[in-house]
């Protein structure tokens, strides 16, 4: 068994404090593994991931990257630390140019290293090269994502947060970014994903953490869920189909 | 920019250019005004809208660049030596002021300014030694460059619409550096930028204290024009007038606070007909614009463009 990189020890996080989603969560997340994250709406993918990157902050219980306490910390300090975030939905800046919204993506990079990680972005994603003077609202939807992630591996980043990384993309593109996070894992950088796209992200991951109401309801490796046959009832309550595993 | 914009901005800015020398002095002297009040609007729009902060006291600045402006010129310094210390100074007061406000809350950046302004004003009024007091300063002389004196209107109006340019193509510099980029992100979406590892503090700080150093430069230039100058200018009716510019011509858009301006130094002089009647004329214009343009008079450049499509 890999090292445990990211730890959650009875964590409980909420919106305000009347509003507790993360109940108790205990789970954690290996070197070089793909953790996939998921489970029905609003159990509370998102709020982990927000929790994990210091854009909330946990009530009590406690974060650990590496062994040590990270709750509370800023999302900045987190970004030196190596975490990465990619969240939910559009996350570019539509107003600014592409390479713009890259340049951004590496405020925190020393000067000198910032062309040549931009270059390396950009040798990783040739159609964001077509696209590097257009304003980035003008990007077709996976064009989009693919910027985000690839602003997000300006970093060299030890662990990448990803938040529903197939929504709007056509299914060879899914395929495209599960095999290039899959790829990543495999050269050492912790994944943390969430995704409704059971069946696919299921084939790339190597854990499933299926989260119910802020806890956590199951933790299975994730070539055992892929080949049980009750997938849909586990944690789509017995109604869902392939299909509905993808629809959102 | 696109190449209509900038054929747009250069047209505009050749027959504002034009225009003076047609004029009568007061014409001249509106046209200089303006001008002087695009400075310290262009300034508070970084803050405005940029960062998203209120501020309610950039009068405050204006006044204290025009004071020292009176008090040192008056002493023997050039204008061009003056220029700097007045902006430095309030950048150095921005930051100040500017660090405890912003390290709490969100709001909490229009209340310090407001009371920031109301000290200033009261500073202006009673430190008499100083300021001349409710009398104010008088005989500010107009500044020389280069051994050329810049004592006419017209001479003088050429002087400060250069300035603005200036100051103009500095901060358009300063928005398009990979690191002013910063403050773009900050306007489309705080929480994104946060999330790259933007210092959102470390750059509304950096905001306000720009927006602030812009105020005293156009104050520095406000006293030479009017070569008299008093508290009441720089009180807080002169901040909202500032921040009203910056919201009717379009919070957060780069040319924003020179329409807004035009507008709202403009209009009450359209309105003199008014007579008694104008401050009120002038609030409903105001309260229209703004239920009928929320996003200020460029946003009408957006609407036209998305009717055609
Ligand atoms: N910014 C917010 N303020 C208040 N409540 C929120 C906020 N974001 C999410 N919530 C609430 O927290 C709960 C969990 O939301 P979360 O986004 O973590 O769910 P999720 O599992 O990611 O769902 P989905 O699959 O729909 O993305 C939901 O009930 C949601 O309404
Ligand atoms: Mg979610």
């Amino acid at each position: 068994m890999n090292e445990k990189i990211i730890e959650f020890d009875r964590v409980v996080a909420g919106y305000s404090p009347s509003l507790t989603i993360l109940n108790d969560l205990t789970l954690d997340a290996r070197r070089g593994e793909i953790t996939l994250l998921i489970g029905p709406n609003g159990a509370g993918k998102s709020t982990v991931l927000k929790t994990l990157f210091g854009l909330l902050v946990p009530r009590s219980g406690e974060i650990r990257f590496e062994g040590r306490a990270i709750g509370g910390r800023s999302p900045r300090s987190l970004l030196a630390e190596g975490i990465a975030f990619v969240p939910q939905g559009r996350n570019l800046f539509g107003s600014l140019s592409v390479l713009h919204n890259l340049e951004l993506g590496g405020i925190t990079l020393p000067r000198g290293a910032l062309a040549g990680r931009i270059e390396e972005v950009l040798h990783r994603f040739p159609r964001i090269r077509e696209r590097i003077g257009n304003q980035a609202s003008t990007l077709s939807g996976g064009e989009q994502k693919q910027l985000e992630v690839g602003r997000a591996l300006l970093l060299h980043p030890r662990v990448l947060l990803i938040d529903e990384p197939s929504i709007g993309l056509s299914p060879k593109l899914v395929q495209e970014v599960m095999g290039l996070l899959r790829a990543l894992a495999d050269a050492g950088t912790t994944v943390v994903m969430v995704e409704q796209n059971v069946r696919t992200a299921l084939k790339y991951a190597n854990r499933a953490l299926v989260l119910e109401t802020g806890r956590l309801a199951l933790d299975r490796p994730a070539s055992e869920l892929l080949g049980d046959p009750d997938l849909n009832r586990l944690f789509l309550g017995g109604a869902g189909s392939p299909a509905a595993a993808t629809a959102h | 920019m696109s190449r209509r914009q900038t054929v747009a901005v250069v047209v505009g800015l050749a027959l504002y250019a034009l225009l003076p020398p047609f004029l009568k002095n007061y014409g001249v002297y509106l046209m200089t005004l303006l001008c002087v009040y695009v400075m310290a609007a262009m300034g508070l729009n970084l803050v405005v809208g940029y960062a998203g902060q209120m501020s309610i006291g950039q009068a405050a600045f204006f006044g204290i660049g025009a004071y020292h402006v009176a008090i040192l010129m008056k002493l023997g310094l050039p204008f061009l030596a003056v220029l700097p210390l007045a902006a430095g100074s309030c950048f150095v007061i921005g930051l100040l002021l500017g660090f405890p406000a912003l390290r709490v809350q969100h709001h909490y950046l229009a209340f310090a300014t407001l009371g920031f302004n109301v000290l200033v004003y009261l500073v202006l009024r009673n430190e008499q030694g100083w300021t001349g007091g409710t009398f104010g300063l008088a005989g500010i002389p107009r500044p020389t460059l280069f051994g050329v004196e810049l004592d006419g209107n017209l001479a003088f109006f050429y002087f400060t619409l250069a300035s603005t340019v200036v100051l103009a193509l500095l901060l358009a510099w300063l928005l398009r550096s990979p690191w002013g980029r910063a403050f773009a992100a900050l306007r489309d979406n705080p929480i994104r930028a946060e999330s790259l590892g933007v210092n959102i503090t470390a750059y509304t700080l950096l905001a306000f204290a720009i927006g602030a150093a812009c105020a005293g430069v156009g104050g520095a230039y406000y006293a030479v024009l009017v070569q008299y100058i008093e508290p009441s200018a720089f009180n807080v009716p002169a901040s909202l007038m500032m921040l009203l510019a910056v919201i009717v011509g379009g919070s957060g858009r780069f040319f924003g606070p020179l329409v807004g301006t035009v507008v709202v130094v403009l209009l009450p002089e359209w309105l003199r007909f008014a007579q008694n009647w104008y401050l009120m004329v002038f609030g409903f214009a105001v309260v229209a614009l703004m239920v009928w343009l929320p996003g200020g008079v460029l946003s009408l450049a957006d609407r036209w463009r998305r009717a055609r499509r």
